[in-house]
């Protein structure tokens, strides 16, 4: 939809913030890597605490869950410029393989259909490699304050 | 061992479940959990609302917990697709949880967890989830780390 445009520095300073600043992003430690055209890129850094199983040392999926779930949120303003009062409807995650122990996890996510109400976004979760991910996301995020995400009448009705 | 002691002991081996404060009662076999309200829930903090991660990840704990009480003495299981509906806007209060094993087959396992506050009858979120049964065969195998598409108890070739 807009991957070629770059987003104005002071739009990315704002998305930065928003990545890292509230409160349960920030007590997870999540932080915006890089704006990839249109394409957000956060990292959740490696913590004991947010293991799921001791046995593996793996990650818990909850963390993997917020991750996802906000870097779809992150997606859907990236793609509108500007910032809207939104919420996820729901979120899908398909866990692809176990994620490796005791490493940092990265996530990016693309809006793909910016409506006036609902977004959908895809999202993915990995250590390393984008083409070799953990978890594979899909969530349909909605404006919850009465505003509209797209420019009215611009990609339709949805 | 009674469930509230299976439940006990199944939080304590999640790290992250005590990072969350979470707490178990239990009635017989039928597990309520609790998610106490902290700031650091906090996602919107305008509205404000809690994050939506936050929930997935308690009603998928609860959903892990309610497993190991149903079916214990088994490694913790591991998620393969978990869909999670946001029905209402969770507000800066304690949440609850409980969850419901639809079905424990011999490798995969549906559970459903419901998320509320105040109300019980207005859940402010929805699981859906599979759970690998017994991932890995040993605790550090290759298995473990290489996916969930080894079939069990075969001298199968990977692809990797």
């Amino acid at each position: 939809m807009t991957s070629e445009t770059t987003v104005p520095e002071r739009f990315a300073k704002l998305l930065e913030r928003l990545a890292s600043d509230p409160p349960h992003p920030n007590a997870l430690g999540f932080r915006l890597v890089t704006l990839d055209g249109t394409e957000p890129v956060m990292v959740c850094p490696y913590r004991d605490d947010l293991v799921g199983d001791p046995e593996t040392g793996v990650v818990a999926g909850g963390v993997v869950t917020a991750l996802l779930d906000h870097i779809c949120g992150m997606a859907v303003w990236t793609a509108m410029g500007r910032l809207a009062t939104i919420a996820t409807l729901d979120l899908r995650i398909d866990y692809l393989r176990a994620a490796q122990p005791r490493r940092d996890l990265m996530a990016r996510a693309r809006c793909h259909k910016l409506g006036q109400t609902f977004a959908f976004v895809r999202a993915s979760a990995y250590e390393d490699d984008p083409d070799d991910p953990v978890a594979a996301a899909t969530a349909v995020l909605m404006a919850v304050d009465g505003s509209s995400l797209s420019a009215a009448g611009r990609d339709g009705a949805a | 061992m009674t469930a509230a002691r299976l439940a006990e002991e199944a939080l304590a081996r999640i790290p992250y479940a005590r990072w969350l404060n979470l707490s178990i009662s239990a009635a017989g076999d039928e597990l309520t959990a609790e998610l106490p309200y902290v700031d650091r829930l906090i996602g919107n903090p305008i509205l404000p609302a809690l994050h939506g991660g936050v929930l997935g990840a308690f009603l998928e704990v609860t959903a892990l917990v309610q497993l190991s009480v149903i079916d214990p003495g088994r490694r913790q299981p591991r998620p393969i697709s978990v869909t999670v509906e946001y029905v209402r806007t969770g507000k800066p209060l304690a949440t609850f949880a409980r969850a419901r094993v639809r079905k424990i087959g011999r490798r995969v396992a549906l559970v459903e967890a419901e998320a509320w506050q105040e109300t019980r009858d207005q859940p402010i979120a929805v699981l859906h989830a599979h759970f690998l049964l017994d991932p890995g065969a040993g605790a550090h195998s290759q298995a473990a780390v290489d996916g969930a598409d080894e079939p069990e108890g075969t001298a199968h070739t990977r692809k990797r």
